[in-house]
């Protein structure tokens, strides 16, 4: 199963951090999200960008979480390095994850 | 009768069309505006600025904003309860305000009262400060500015949104700001206009949850949104919150606009660019986000309810640039069966040539685009591919290797392998870069100042 039939999301920088807000469809699929959709999980998908450390934050009110992802911008947006200086790419990267069941 | 408050410019670059059309559409709907906000700054914004102002010193702010304010002047004239709050001052608010002084005079508008917030710019006193032993610790890696032996392009403190209410209560209609936190923008007229007590926090989280939904513009009425092929986006509408005096709001656009405003575009939003949600720190109150509420009212209408906060913290967050170096890209279309491998061969030809040259920049960084690598690591190559655009960037210190790096890109049409294009567009352009140190500062070192004056009286 892919998370985008689960979710939408969307991603920005902070500073040299990214951040992927993940919002799930309905409060079952949050459900889904909470269980699966670990900070592990996204580490290890996004190992390429080069990420020291994921850290999940719980929104559940609006049955969404965060992901800050540390250190995914190889310098950040000033360095413009990859074409991608700010991390708008990861939020529709993150909807081919493949969860399980 | 809810304050209602649009925000038609999401950084310096966005539409210059969406300011008049948000406060035309909002009037022909019958729901006029009480404000309109302009947000320009990203991080990196005040120091391209601050070179600007080093060349010219009447120079340093958004001069987008001169134009958008002609293109207004027939609604102010039209809607005399319109205000206009925004940060285009960047690192000369005193020049942008001369400059809309001038603009209002010529309109025969010289009796409009023009209110100036400025004292976030740190750079007079930074010298000073360092000397005192500041530490001004970089957030994101521990280490004290005493660190850092590069020169300083840039040093501004997030002020909040008092000096806004400030120049409102002395009757200013355009408030123009340097660096201000985006959600101060818009819980400074709400601070005016409800008179809330300066420590009623949730009211104020409230506010300042609003203006984290309307700071990026369209991001919050369809820009970005999954369902992109069902929206009109040409003529996105932006959004519009209707504050109450309770803190709550209303998050929609106006009608006829495309674009959507639903729980699920809002909540997008509410979650873009923050780290904890449980402590989204701005100068005037630090929000909990996890207490946000969201529900649809009908089409275009969404209601945010619940927010809670508690005191800010006792410090400023604190934008400094330094200068980094040198950087520059270079692009080719590479065309064939073997074009992934024909491109990375270009790219070690110019770093061979470079080399040979004398120069071995500290960053050569090589992207194959269309062979999935603007996500590196994420899925393989494909195995079909026929064409790939080259995209070298190249950083150093050293100026020269970065010039001599957009030398070598012209000469593989004649001596590199075949089935190239794209030099059209000329050489790479050097651009210096800009690096940012995140930090505090003590609140009770930052003076805000605030003016306010008829244009008429402004020169």
């Amino acid at each position: 199963m892919q998370l985008r039939q689960l979710a939408h999301a969307r991603s920005g920088d902070k500073g040299n951090h990214a951040n992927i807000g993940v919002v799930a469809n309905t409060p079952a699929d949050y459900t889904t999200l909470l269980r699966e959709l670990t900070a592990e999980r996204v580490a290890a998908y996004f190992t390429g960008l080069g990420v020291t450390r994921v850290e999940r934050f719980e929104l559940p009110k609006i049955a969404a979480l965060n992901f800050l992802l540390y250190d995914a911008l190889a310098g950040g947006a000033s360095r413009a390095r990859r074409i991608d200086t700010q991390g708008k790419l990861l939020g529709t990267a993150i909807l081919d994850l493949e969860l399980p069941g | 009768m809810p304050l209602r408050i649009a925000n038609a410019a999401g950084f310096w670059g966005d539409s210059l069309a969406a300011p008049r059309t948000t406060v035309e559409r909002a009037a022909a709907g019958g729901a006029p505006l009480d404000y309109i906000t302009l947000e320009y700054l990203a991080e990196l914004t005040m120091s391209i600025l601050a070179r600007q102002r080093q060349k010219d010193p009447r120079s340093g702010f958004v001069t987008d904003f001169s134009t958008v304010l002609t293109d207004l002047l027939p609604a102010l004239a039209a809607q005399p309860q319109l205000k206009i709050i925004t940060n285009a001052g960047g690192i000369n608010p005193l020049a942008c305000a001369a400059a809309t002084a001038a603009i209002l005079r010529s309109a025969g508008l010289g009796e409009t009262l023009v209110g100036v917030v400025s004292g976030d710019d740190l750079m007079p006193q930074l010298p000073q400060l360092r000397e005192d032993g500041l530490p001004l610790i970089n957030l994101d890696t521990g280490q004290p500015l005493s660190t850092l032996n590069r020169p300083v392009m840039a040093a501004n403190a997030y002020l909040g949104a008092e000096p806004i209410a400030a120049a409102l209560v002395a009757g200013a209609s355009i408030v123009i700001t340097g660096r201000v936190a985006d959600a101060s923008l818009t819980l400074g007229p709400a601070l005016h206009e409800f008179g809330w007590p300066r420590d009623d926090w949730n009211r104020l989280a409230g506010a300042s949850v609003a203006g984290h939904l309307i700071e990026c513009g369209a991001q919050a009425t369809g820009g970005l949104f999954r369902d992109w092929q069902n929206l009109n986006l040409a003529e996105v509408g932006y959004p519009i919150a209707e504050l109450e005096s309770d803190g709550s709001s209303v998050i929609t656009k106006s009608a006829g606009t495309g674009g959507t405003v639903t729980v699920a575009t809002v909540a997008e939003q509410l979650v873009y660019e923050i780290g904890d949600p449980r402590a989204y720190l701005t100068p005037d109150v630090t929000v909990d986000f996890t207490t946000v509420e969201l529900a649809q009212l009908g089409p275009d209408r969404v209601a945010v309810r619940g927010a809670t906060g508690i005191a800010a913290t006792d410090s400023y967050k604190v934008s400094l640039a330094y200068e980094s170096g040198f950087a520059a890209s270079g692009q080719l279309l590479v065309w064939g069966r073997d074009c992934a491998a024909k491109a990375r061969v270009c790219a070690e030809i110019i770093r061979a040539r470079l080399h040979a040259a004398g120069y071995t920049p500290a960053e050569f960084h090589v992207e194959c685009l269309g062979a999935n690598e603007g996500v590196p690591g994420l899925r393989p190559p494909p195995t079909d591919q026929f064409e790939t655009v080259l995209r070298v960037t190249v950083h150093d210190d050293n100026r020269a290797a970065v010039e001599r790096f957009t030398r070598e890109f012209a000469p593989l049409i004649t001596s590199g392998p075949p089935g190239l294009a794209g030099y059209a567009a000329g050489r790479p352009e050097v651009r210096p870069i800009l690096a940012y140190w995140p930090t505090l500062i003590p609140k009770n070192l930052v003076q805000p100042q605030v003016v306010v004056r008829a244009a008429k009286e402004m020169k």
